[in-house]
């Protein structure tokens, strides 16, 4: 129970002490120190839950258990690794005049706070306050979207402020009708909104009202996971933010808008006793799949690749969610895991070969493997296990979604092998002229630091080759626990 | 006394409603954000019924909290930030404001629909008010669509979220404390942000016509 306030209280204070720190150089290493006590915090809860079972703490008001734990394991990771990769990384954008003295000091804050929502929205048992940790966490990097404060970063901050904050207004209202059908079983105590009551009482809930509150969740929610046709922030808030940015909103904030939603449908599942949130994710999943991988090929800026390339891989984990059963749910958590890994080793990556191309017009990279082989390496050997190649954990994740797709619902398997095959042929035509071409540029005089990349993919191959069987059963209990 | 406490709530609530259409209507900004304070202050005469009738003793502060924001504090940021950013000007509607009522009036009618199958459920004293509720977040945000100024369009984000608490305080008689704490938090802190953010498009831009966000989209 201590450690869940200790691994919220760290982010917090990094916020606040990275604030009064001030625009001293050594601000990066802090940051990275504070992540790094995060994620010893994570790994300290896992170990409690993985020993204890689930943990209930804190006058009930956080609730860990083998679903969320994971993620909260996975969020501090990549928080840390991604602190890693910004030390330098914005060093060089400062150095380039794109970033300022104040700009790193609000962005080195807002990394924190932000890392403190996340955490918050897993950890949390209440259902009210993972809505205000969703909506501060919006907060929190709106203003890192805009940090450039050229046209196009305004632009796609405004859009994200706004277009997530009507979508999470949406969410709030989906959760006030939950609490009117839990407080008729429930009462007016504080525990209405309390997750692990809920989970107890959901065969008495309101069946009708507990549908309309998912339809209302899912849509608000749902617009923060960047599900068609709800997505249209995800590319310009990808494509105009920092990269670290980009790497954290692709890598953790997605997964934790999933997470919440499938929270909701455990609710409405016990309520419904039927397909109806099931069908709905379904619905919105195969469509956000399609249409990310049509668009996949109609880019010219890769990091706005990049980004569709997430929305058609939310879309897929949550078609895997919304079919249920424990093979689909098991694929869904390991493709949210290897997702995770690999797109944001992919950013960092990114970020490397358009900071020394000078732009992220994809036609205007060329030659990385010249420029700096480790970019090179990294951009192609991330792009072909984003793409589902055998030996990496995509792949796994996706033919156990194709499969349990086959069996179950076989109307689908066409349409979804059709928009993977787009989806490779879109991104795989664009990255290998990049990585192989020829270019005019100098070598790279630095070199680059991109150890985590390297370490993401490499779990991301293990993950495909070799699940370690602790990690399997916790798979398998989270999945189970989804129904 | 319940039927006269259903009576006064449902008053408030068509007040809300009343005000939302005229949000609706107004062209121009000041107007706009008095008619926000306004909108706040039904919300609090509701509020504070609902408790006084019910004896729901932290819908008082839930009171206290609408008042001290929604009718004090941010009109006050509004009013400066216009003021500061010289923005006075009436602001046009996409569409043409008679065509906009109508299409309010439809949203308002298919809110209601909506909303019967589980007012028939409502317990609390004012069974239509959640359908209220429903049509002014719906109001809300077809006053969002079809401004093309930034500040409505903060005014509407607003209101929307005067809707919503509405149909917590009268359908479910208010969230759990620490909700509605957080939930004010956030309102508070992400109007800040929102100023500093239209500084930082009015430096860029030399005005606050969002027409000129538009750049990015898919061709």
């Amino acid at each position: 129970m201590d450690v869940v306030v200790l691994l919220l209280a760290i982010p917090l204070a990094g916020g606040a002490f990275l604030w009064a720190w001030g625009e001293r150089d050594s601000a990066p290493e802090a940051n990275c120190a504070f992540s790094f006590a995060t994620l010893a915090a994570a790994a300290w809860l896992t170990a409690m839950v993985e020993q204890d079972g689930p943990i209930l703490g804190f006058f009930e008001q956080f609730f860990v258990d083998s679903l969320n734990v994971f993620l909260v394991a996975l969020t501090a990771f990549v928080g840390f690794t991604t602190s890693l990769f910004s030390r330098p990384y914005m060093r060089i954008e400062r150095d380039h005049g794109r970033m300022t003295g104040p700009r790193l000091r609000l962005y080195h804050s807002m990394y924190q706070v932000f890392m403190f929502t996340m955490l918050l929205a897993l950890t949390t048992n209440n259902l009210g306050i993972l809505w205000v940790a969703m909506e501060a966490a919006t907060l929190a990097t709106v203003l890192l979207v805009s940090v450039y404060r050229t046209p196009a970063a305004l632009e796609a901050a405004w859009k994200y402020f706004i277009l997530c904050g009507v979508g999470i207004a949406q969410a709030l209202f989906g959760t006030i009708l939950l609490y009117f059908a839990a407080e008729r079983v429930l009462g007016r105590e504080g525990s209405a909104l309390l997750w692990t009551h809920l989970d107890l009482v959901k065969g008495l809930l309101n069946p009708a009202i507990l549908s309309l509150a998912f339809v209302f969740l899912l849509v608000g929610y749902g617009t923060k996971v960047g599900l068609v046709p709800l997505h249209n922030w995800l590319p310009d808030a990808h494509a105009e933010g920092p990269t670290p940015i980009s790497a954290v909103l692709s890598g953790l904030l997605l997964n934790v808008a999933l997470y919440s939603v499938i929270r909701c449908k455990v609710l409405a599942d016990g309520a419904l006793g039927s397909r109806f949130a099931g069908n709905m994710m379904m619905g919105f999943g195969l469509l956000s799949v399609v249409v990310a991988a049509f668009f996949l090929s109609r880019q010219r800026d890769i990091k706005r690749m990049f980004a569709y390339s997430s929305i058609e891989h939310m879309g897929l984990m949550t078609f895997a969610f919304g079919m249920g059963g424990p093979i689909a749910n098991f694929a869904g958590l390991l493709h949210m895991t290897v997702h995770s890994l690999v797109k944001s080793a992919i950013f960092f990556a990114v970020g490397h070969a358009a900071q020394k191309a000078g732009t992220q017009v994809m036609e205007e990279i060329r030659g990385l493997l010249k420029v700096s082989p480790r970019v090179g390496w990294g951009l192609m050997i991330g792009s072909l296990a984003i793409l589902g190649m055998p030996p990496f954990g995509v792949f796994a994740s996706e033919f156990l979604i194709l499969t349990t797709a086959m069996r179950e619902h076989a109307w689908a398997t066409p349409i979804l092998l059709a928009a993977l095959g787009v989806a490779f042929a879109a991104v795989f035509a664009r990255v290998q002229p990049m990585v192989f071409g020829d270019t005019s540029h100098a070598r790279l005089k630095h070199q680059p630091a991109l150890a985590p990349v390297f370490i993401h993919l490499g779990i991301g191959l293990m993950l495909g080759l070799y699940i370690p069987p602790y990690l399997a059963t916790w798979y398998a209990q989270a999945a189970k626990l989804l129904g | 006394m319940n039927a006269l406490g259903g009576q006064i709530v449902n008053l408030f609530a068509a007040g809300l409603l009343l005000i939302a259409f005229a949000m609706l209507s107004q062209r121009r900004i000041v107007a706009l954000i008095n008619l926000f304070a306004l909108q706040g202050l039904a919300l609090v005469g509701s509020t504070a019924t609902v408790a006084f009738v019910t004896g729901q003793h932290h819908l008082y502060y839930s009171a206290g909290i609408t008042f001290a924001l929604k009718v004090v504090v941010l009109p006050v940021i509004l009013h400066r930030l216009i003021r500061r950013l010289n923005v006075k000007w009436d602001v046009e509607t996409l569409i043409n404001i008679p065509t906009l009522m109508l299409v309010g009036i439809v949203l308002v009618v298919f809110a209601f629909n909506l909303a019967i199958p589980i007012s028939e459920f409502s317990q609390s004293m004012a069974r239509g008010t959640l359908g209220i509720a429903l049509a002014c977040v719906l109001l809300s945000f077809l006053m969002m669509i079809t401004r093309s100024k930034a500040v409505p369009q903060v005014i509407g984000f607003l209101a929307m979220e005067n809707g919503l608490f509405f149909a917590a305080t009268s359908a479910t008689y208010g969230m759990p404390m620490v909700v509605e704490l957080g939930i004010a938090l956030d309102v508070l802190v992400g109007m800040v942000i929102l100023g500093v953010f239209l500084f930082q498009i009015r430096e860029q831009f030399d005005s606050l016509d969002i027409r000129h966000l538009e750049s990015l989209k898919e061709d």
